[in-house]
């Protein structure tokens, strides 16, 4: 046999100063760096991009109201009221539902629901967001002019929220798309945040007597409290970078109106229609500058929701972050 | 209070019907007492998905006395615990065939809610699950509170059933602390009080000390002890020692079968069948 010839083979790593292992170990310690370096080298190119607007505007640039390329004035409060009341709308709409299809898919339905279901909200998150722009544009707006913003201008029309002329296009139209695109991140997250809710603590709750949605709020919503609130935190990151959606269905308009009905814009939207077409230095240092902004919120939200994740559902929390 | 009409109006339909449906071609366990039986199994089945891990069990559970179920890991147990108070069905996939007379009353007829069934038949697990999120007090309550039972003095009503879990004494005053926040042990008692403070009929106990040290089994042991004069118990164990020292009935279940059913010490000193003597000699399991 040649039993001693293959003892020998399987010595030769050995005599190498490196091993298999630490290779493997430094090589994906240079991919973990890539991330790293371009995270911080693009906050740097940001802030440099940005240098004109904030040695010229400073805190203005935040505060100001008016977006006038031609006469180079940039306020970029307008996208910032836009980008941020829009993703909150979008929260408003999406959170129960996809609380509702998360607890529905972890806690009640049969195993194939449970399959098939989940399968179809995933599959929302794989729809282009161009083509939900579309649908905005063809659809959910024409039937918000024609149908739900004249019901709700008559039934809650007392509200500012609902007052001034009806256009279709608006902040409510973006918010809504913005609501659909979150919906399955949320709910995906969140399933998975319920799931690992320990099943002896709904054994615990049926066997008291519970029913199944006694069970849901006793045993399992408050153990998963915290994971819950970061799938939110997780939606709303997405709500606010969202471009191309939103983009084709808010109208567009850099004013600041209490009514959903009115058109806005939001900070990802401005940079993509005028990026292209900005006229100067300075409306491109404007533009980077709310780049910068959002970049900013984006983290910020992000380091935000990690703190608050608890020890429940970090592991599915976090695989998304 | 509708549920205390419930479980009056379950006792009645009880009466009315009175239908036991007793197999006369299975064998009769001769009871070894002469107390009334809390509860019987007839002919119960049970099975996840096609694989069946209770093979036709005729077991009673005698009022007020302590019942251990031992048996090697596997042999259907837990799961025939789980079936006494419809637990079992929790599980997807789970599934019961045969009678569990409660009062002789079937637990599993159609018109039968398992949220009731649960209301008078109580269950401790295996690895203590108070609720994390809940107060010490408010563990205690949390089935009075599902219930929508008025509880006129919860203070002293948490008290009674602390006292009962002989866990009075170590927690009277981080009562607002959560629950997660006391010993293994103490939570397994802190378990045991929150199934007492609904005042079941019948409590079960599936392998109640496995995740406890010595210490906190020898006191949720003597618990158990206490507890038999107001409480029908059916405990499950893979301690032999434990069932010998706590339970007046012993059943040996081995493989999804109940081998023997009988006295704990007759069980122990003189079983009938040959797996048992095995058994409880250590030649297997």
């Amino acid at each position: 046999m040649t039993a001693p010839a293959r003892s020998g083979s399987l010595d030769l790593g050995y005599g190498s100063k490196l091993s298999g292992d630490a290779v493997f170990s430094r090589v994906t310690w240079v991919f973990a760096l890539v991330v790293i370096v371009g995270l911080g080298a693009m906050a740097f190119e940001m802030a440099g991009a940005s240098a004109p607007t904030l040695s010229v505007f400073g805190v203005e640039f935040v505060l100001g109201r008016v977006w006038d390329p031609l006469h180079r004035v940039f306020g970029a409060l307008p996208f910032i009221y836009g980008t941020l009341v829009s993703s909150l709308l979008a929260l408003v709409i999406a959170v129960p539902i996809s609380f509702g299809v998360a607890i529905y898919l972890s806690e009640l339905a049969a195993s194939w629901q449970r399959d098939v279901l989940g399968f179809l909200v995933e599959l929302l998150a794989a729809v282009p967001s161009v083509v939900y722009g579309l649908w905005g544009v063809f659809a959910l707006a024409p039937w918000l002019r024609t149908s739900v913003e004249p019901a709700l201008a008559k039934s809650l029309g007392f509200l500012p929220l609902f007052q001034g002329p009806i256009q279709g296009f608006g902040m409510l139209a973006g918010g809504v798309v913005l609501s659909i695109m979150i919906l399955p991140t949320i709910s995906s997250v969140s399933r998975e945040v319920l799931r690992s809710v320990p099943s002896s603590l709904r054994e615990g709750a049926l066997a008291l007597g519970a029913t199944r949605s006694e069970m849901v709020r006793l045993a399992v919503l408050p153990y998963a409290r915290s994971g819950l609130m970061g799938a939110v935190l997780l939606g709303l990151g997405r709500a606010l970078g969202e471009t191309m959606a939103i983009t084709m269905v808010i109208g567009n308009r850099p004013e600041i109106s209490a009514s959903l009905f009115a058109p806005s814009y939001t900070m990802a939207s401005v940079i993509a229609n005028e990026f292209t077409e900005a006229t100067g230095e300075l409306h491109l240092a404007a533009l980077a500058e709310i780049g910068l902004l959002l970049f900013v919120l984006t983290i910020a939200l992000n380091v935000v929701a990690r703190l608050l994740v608890g020890r429940v559902g970090r592991v599915a929390v976090r695989g998304r972050l | 209070m509708t549920d205390r009409t419930n479980v009056v109006r379950l006792r009645d339909t009880a009466a009315d019907s009175g239908e036991l449906s007793r197999d006369a071609s299975r064998p009769r366990l001769e009871k070894p007492d002469a107390q009334s039986v809390k509860m019987r199994t007839v002919g119960l089945r049970a099975f996840y998905g096609d694989v069946q891990v209770l093979k036709a069990i005729d077991l009673p559970i005698v009022e007020r006395q302590v019942t251990a179920v031992i048996g090697p890991s596997g042999c259907g147990k837990s799961t025939f615990v789980r079936s006494l108070n419809r637990m079992h069905e929790v599980v997807p996939g789970a599934r019961i065939e045969g009678q569990v007379l409660l009062d002789e009353r079937d637990i599993y007829a159609r018109d039968v809610d398992p949220v009731r069934v649960r209301r008078r038949v109580g269950m401790v697990f295996q690895k203590p699950n108070p609720f994390p999120t809940l107060s010490i007090r408010d563990n205690v309550l949390a089935g009075l509170v599902l219930n929508r039972v008025r509880v006129s003095d919860p203070d002293a009503l948490v008290e009674k059933a602390l006292r009962q879990a002989a866990l009075w004494d170590e927690v009277k005053d981080v009562l607002a602390r959560s629950g997660t926040s006391l010993s293994g042990g103490q939570q397994q008692r802190l378990c045991m009080a929150r199934a007492l403070a609904l005042e079941p009929e019948v409590l079960l106990m599936d392998e109640p000390c496995s995740a406890l040290d010595p210490i906190a089994t020898a006191r949720v042991e003597e618990l158990i002890h206490e507890l038999r004069q107001s409480y029908t118990i059916v405990v499950v164990t893979h301690n032999m020692q434990q069932a010998a020292r706590v339970a007046n009935l012993t059943a040996f279940f081995y493989m999804g079968e109940l081998v023997e059913y009988d006295r704990t010490d007759t069980v122990f000193t003189r079983p009938k069948e040959r797996r048992t003597e095995d058994y409880i000699t250590g030649r297997f399991g």
